[in-house]
């Protein structure tokens, strides 16, 4: 075991995943000799070589593009696309071609490749960097989207999405690349895919969220208990495909749901995960669904993007709102 | 072959020019065969064997009869939109007739004559057509990408084939076509400069047909050429006749050993017309006079090659007739078998979403199922 932060759990799973399997490949903006702006490909270029370790042009459409043709010939390609606000360029690759290419030749190409790119905000960075689009990335039928709250969860579920046969949107909290470390056995173990991990058990309210979020909905957990309210929280880790399950089980144990999400509200994943629970544990629910999410404006610049992002204090007044229900 | 490279792209700065130097590209068509069929330019080897020539004005001959049975199917509700190749059948089967089997296609939506020199067949071409996703599990050639109909999207993925024929050391190659509006695209731009910086032994094509639905080629690009576009991304380009089969053939051919070589990426612009309108849903008489299209009917692909090989003592009208005869039989008894192919069952729509469908997919396809009793 060695503690790493989440950034160091990525790099560790890039490179655990390249030792063991030639068909991966690392390419993208300043992964190479810079090692990734944010250091997640660092000493990949010095131990596999300008052959597997590509630094792009600034192209991101074309990163996801070249991406599809390398996959489509077997290569296990694992693009960056340095911050979430330039991903958009790429959209039109992952929707139309990278999503699609195994469904509209009957499984006869695939395209087995991760996008991975770092997300969300918190860490006062310029505009255009501080992103929430899983949802959008979600919305797309054919790709599976990702998103880790710890070191040990990036690492396995990075492993995961490098060997899963279609193609992977994993986004990275950016905030979370060095915010704590943990104990990461780097042991090559992938964890599943499609599952939810319950991170806190508790009786009163069910507390859904992903990410960055998952601390902020630990920490007001802590303070519910302060006030005898016991939250589970639950760590989506993969919103698509949903473990719906394991939710309505919890949904229907606690009777409450609070879900907490950095992106804006409408239309984002919270809504998907109310109308999943509404309809699949409705005569459990005591209270509304309650959102705690970013609002509907844009990202704010850093000296106010603390008033935009979900905090423990807004998710402890959601829990108080919905513990009024009996 | 005119080769945009460092050797033959000429890059000057003008004679007296002011503070900002222009650039001056020389680019020069290339033909082997003019409207005619008269040879007024070098015969490549392959030229010289008959049954090749045969070969490649069969398959002129059978996209142009796969193309007007589609529009034929279209126009009486059996086949959707269609995008016929008429009058650049040329561009694809030249650019196909260059490639070799192992080599991986990646098409635009207007390369069918390619797509059936390839291997891909006729009832597959239908059924893509026709609206079935079937049409793209090409049982012949297993690597070469499906149509691409955002356009210009593809680009990048024959980067992506080509740079994992390079990694692996294959002596292999991709070819992409897209059109003329193609080059306009930032995919497309994005592309090349790749292919250049990675060296990819990469082959693409432009059908320039000089309609992009209704917008001229001048109204795509300032560039005097579109073998200017190579210039920027510092990589190999051309300019040949499009409508001359042996010299898009041989042109390609050349780049293809390029880039077997190790050489690096090539673009070539095969310039032809666009004789019929956009698709099945385009009525070009809204924007382009019919003189126009006139004026390029002498210019069309299959004469030439006609004239050529009746001239040469290989073709006659009793030849022809046998070979519009065997064409047709084939390209109608290909529409009766799509014609006969029941449509995919509803749930084939969960088929293939993922190597393996999650829960929550197999919940919606049971949904779907029992709404729809009978349908599966």
């Amino acid at each position: 075991m060695t503690e790493l932060s989440l950034v160091q759990a990525v790099n560790a799973a890039l490179k655990r995943a390249m030792d063991d399997d030639p068909r991966v490949l690392v390419l993208g903006e300043d992964v190479g000799i810079d090692g990734g702006v944010f250091r997640a490909t660092d000493g990949l270029f010095q131990r596999f070589g300008a052959e597997r370790v590509l630094d792009t042009p600034i192209a991101e459409a074309s990163i996801a593009g070249v991406s599809i043709g390398l996959a489509a010939q077997g290569f296990r390609p694992v693009a960056e696309i340095q911050f979430t606000g330039f991903a958009y360029a790429c959209i039109d690759q992952i929707v139309n071609h990278a999503s699609r290419l195994r469904h509209r030749t009957r499984g006869r190409l695939s395209c087995p490749l991760v996008l991975r790119s770092p997300a969300g905000g918190g860490i006062k960075a310029i505009e255009h960097h501080s992103e929430s689009p899983e949802a959008m990335f979600a919305h797309i039928p054919g790709i599976k989207v990702v998103m880790p709250s710890s070191p040990a969860r990036a690492y396995g579920l990075l492993l995961a999405a490098i060997r899963d046969p279609d193609p992977v949107v994993f986004l990275e909290p950016t905030r979370l690349y060095r915010a704590a470390r943990e104990d990461v056995a780097d042991d090559g173990a992938g964890l599943p895919l499609a599952q939810c991990f319950t991170v806190r058990l508790g009786r009163d309210l069910t507390i859904v969220a992903w990410g960055a979020m998952i601390k902020e909905a630990l920490d007001a957990a802590e303070q519910m208990a302060a006030e005898n309210i016991e939250a589970e929280v639950i760590d989506v880790a993969t919103l698509k495909p949903l473990d719906s399950a394991t939710i309505l089980a919890s949904v229907a144990r606690t009777g409450r749901l609070v879900v907490v999400h950095e992106a804006p509200m409408t239309g984002g994943f919270g809504a998907e995960i109310a109308a999943r629970v509404s309809a699949g544990a409705m005569t459990s629910l005591l209270a509304p669904i309650e959102r705690v999410v970013g609002y509907d404006t844009m990202m704010p610049y850093p000296r106010t993007e603390a008033y935009y992002l979900p905090n423990a204090a807004r998710i402890l007044a959601a829990a108080r709102r919905v513990m009024v229900y009996a | 072959m005119r080769h945009a490279s460092r050797r033959d792209l000429a890059v000057r700065q003008r004679a007296g020019a002011p503070a900002m130097p222009g650039l001056e590209i020389n680019v020069s068509l290339t033909r082997v065969l003019d409207h005619d069929g008269k040879v007024v330019g070098a015969m490549p080897d392959f030229a010289r064997d008959q049954a090749e020539l045969l070969r490649l004005y069969r398959a002129l001959v059978l996209t142009r009869t796969f193309d007007a049975k589609a529009v034929a199917l279209q126009r009486t509700g059996r086949l959707g939109t269609y995008a016929s190749a008429l009058g650049q059948e040329a561009v694809a089967v030249g650019a196909a007739a260059a490639m070799a089997p192992d080599d991986v296609f990646v098409p635009s939506f207007r390369e069918h004559g390619g797509q059936l020199w390839r291997g891909v067949t006729l009832k597959e071409l239908f059924l893509y057509w026709g609206g079935d996703e079937r049409g793209n599990d090409f049982a012949g050639p297993r690597e070469d990408f499906p149509n691409c109909v955002p356009v210009g999207s593809h680009a990048p993925h024959a980067v992506g084939v080509a740079l994992a024929f390079r990694l692996r050391g294959e002596k292999r190659a991709a070819v992409c076509v897209f059109g003329d509006g193609a080059t306009s695209k930032g995919d497309v731009a994005e592309a090349l400069n790749m292919a250049g910086v990675f060296k990819v032994p990469a082959v693409f094509v432009i059908n320039n047909n000089a309609w992009a639905i209704s917008v001229p080629r001048d109204r795509q690009s300032a560039a005097p050429t579109l073998v200017h576009k190579a210039a920027a991304a510092g990589i190999a380009g051309a300019q040949v006749d499009g409508n001359d089969v042996i010299a898009v053939r041989a042109m390609v051919a050349e780049a293809l050993a390029r880039a077997r070589q190790g050489l690096g990426p090539s673009l070539i612009e095969a310039v032809t017309y666009r004789l019929c309108d956009h698709t099945t849903s385009d009525d070009a008489s809204r924007y382009r006079d019919d003189a126009e299209v006139s004026r390029h009917w002498p210019a069309e692909p299959l004469v030439r090659l006609r004239h050529f090989l009746t001239d040469a003592g290989h073709w006659d009208k009793a030849k022809e007739e046998a070979l519009l005869h065997e064409c047709n039989n084939a390209v109608d008894q290909a529409a009766a078998d799509y014609l006969a192919t029941p449509p995919q069952p509803l749930s084939s729509m969960f088929d293939h979403v993922y190597a393996a469908a999650p829960a929550e997919l197999d919940e919606q396809r049971k949904a779907a199922l029992a709404s729809n009793e009978g349908a599966a």
